[in-house]
């Protein structure tokens, strides 16, 4: 059965569109004050009168989240080839990676910022923390799942380490690497956002800080919507990326 | 040789001339396989040489071994699939993938050549293994069980077109089977080997006629030499 991207899409679709429009409904039914919750309509008004001010906001958030995020994967995706290699690096860092998980990265994102300052490193230093971890995960379990008859017939070719790394362990790895990736990339934004929430002069997660003070409810849901719309947009393209690039990985999971 | 303390093989002593094509049949578990390994260099007897030309051998790389998965690569193109034994040795891609497409046009399977291999049929999926085995181009072919996942009547097929590409090859074979009727028809040699710990228990010389062809299974002369298979294999003729 060939799925069509609007039979796909429209499921999702309408259960936004109800819940947005029982949302409105009830807003306006129980004369709910715009500062507590306000109506979508409320949001898309404010959305679209700060629309300059949003969008210059966003710049330095999507930049931060992406940066991180890359940086994340390649991080996770070496500290992963080295614990898959090496026993010694397996022993003493995996468990200290497991560790560095368990600490809230929340808690983490104040210290950075006093140690580096206001500006856009300690945040995609936050947005790393973030990420890496579900990648290199992936990335190990991937490498642990090459099948050894089948590094058994590339050193029966005669094949050196790195030509079974590079032409079967690597691209066998790939579909957990794209699962771990997919997950990383939906903390990306949330990751940006907790660093600007610490101390920053720009971005969305400082606007959310502001408006929040001002009681500017509509542009806070605004920005809110904008971060989700980011963090889908991402996600998608990812998906994409993996589509472009690995679309083998997709043959027995074609929800994606 | 010894696995996790288990003795699998026991003073196997074997001459393979060259050009011959052995087969080796044996009892499951027998430690075909592990010959096998042996003989391609994958692993190291824990007593005892494997020796080819006079040199022993001690690492993989001279011989073209088939393993009894196909193993066939889903992110590459059959061609591509092929082309891997040559790529993993440092034959550029572009030359090792001119090689693969002219096996397969030789083998009449051009068509498939950009085909991802889950399309491929279970036949298919070893005829492109094999090919992989043989574009390699070395003097010695080693088999493990290469036609032991696919039905009866694909596995006949499988059998004839291996004849062929024997044939052009002109290299020792070593296959493993437990299927008597293969083991005669393809090989010039059949040596069966014993439960765990092996040893040889029967080497028996194939005399039917080259070129062979699937109707010899139902001489005298088939019947006789499978009869004594059987038995040494400990299996009552019918």
């Amino acid at each position: 059965m060939k799925r069509t991207l609007p039979s796909r899409v429209f499921p999702a679709a309408l259960l936004a569109v109800l819940v947005l429009a029982a949302w409105e409904l009830l807003v306006w039914i129980f004369g709910v004050p715009v500062f507590l919750l306000p109506g979508p309509s409320a949001i898309a008004g404010a959305f679209w009168e700060s629309r300059e001010l949003l969008l210059r906001h966003a710049g330095p958030t999507a930049g931060e989240a992406v940066l991180g995020f890359l940086v994340a994967v390649v991080m996770g995706a070496l500290s992963g080839i080295l614990i898959n290699r090496s026993t010694l690096a397996e022993r003493s860092l995996y468990p200290w990676l497991v560790v560095s998980q368990t600490l809230p990265t929340v808690a983490i994102a104040p210290i950075l910022v006093t140690w580096l300052g206001y500006g856009p490193l300690p945040k995609v230093l936050v947005v790393t923390l973030f990420c890496f971890f579900p990648i290199t995960v992936a990335t190990v379990d991937g490498l642990r799942a090459t099948d050894p008859d089948l590094v058994r017939l590339m050193r029966s070719f005669g094949a050196s380490r790195w030509r079974i790394f590079s032409m079967v362990e690597a691209p066998g790895a790939l579909p957990f690497l794209f699962g771990g990736v997919r997950l990383a990339v939906t903390y990306c934004v949330i990751g940006a956002v907790v660093g600007e929430w610490v101390g920053s002069s720009e971005g969305l997660g400082f606007l959310m800080i502001q408006d929040k003070a001002q009681f500017e409810i509509p542009r806070l849901f605004a920005e809110i919507s904008l971060l989700s719309i980011m963090g889908v947009s991402l996600f998608l393209l990812v998906a994409l990326l993996q589509r472009i690039i690995a679309p083998w990985t997709l043959k027995r999971n074609p929800s994606l | 040789m010894t696995k996790g303390n288990i003795r699998i093989l026991d003073g196997v002593d074997l001459v393979v001339e060259p050009g011959t094509f052995l087969a080796l049949i044996g009892p499951s578990g027998a430690g075909k396989s592990t010959l096998l390994g042996l003989l391609a260099g994958l692993e190291a007897p824990d007593e005892g040489v494997v020796e080819k030309d006079g040199v022993p051998v001690t690492r993989p790389g001279h011989a073209a071994y088939m393993p009894q998965t196909d193993f066939l690569l889903p992110w590459r193109s059959v061609v591509a699939n092929v082309s891997l034994g040559l790529e993993a040795t440092g034959t550029s891609r572009r030359s090792a993938r001119k090689q693969a497409l002219a096996a397969l046009e030789r083998f009449g399977l051009e068509e498939f050549a950009l085909v991802p291999p889950a399309a491929l049929s279970g036949g298919m999926r070893s005829r492109v293994a094999l090919l992989r085995t043989a574009l390699l181009g070395r003097d010695t072919l080693l088999l493990d069980e290469p036609f032991g996942a696919l039905d009866a009547l694909t596995r006949r097929h499988l059998q004839g077109w291996l004849l062929g590409v024997a044939g052009d090859l002109d290299a020792t074979i070593v296959l493993v089977t437990h299927d008597v009727d293969e083991a005669l028809l393809l090989a010039d040699r059949v040596v069966v080997l014993t439960r765990r710990p092996a040893r040889v228990a029967l080497d028996l010389p194939v005399d039917l006629p080259r070129p062979r062809a699937m109707e010899m299974e139902t001489t005298r002369e088939f019947a006789r030499l499978k009869e004594r298979l059987l038995e040494a294999l400990g299996v009552s003729a019918p």
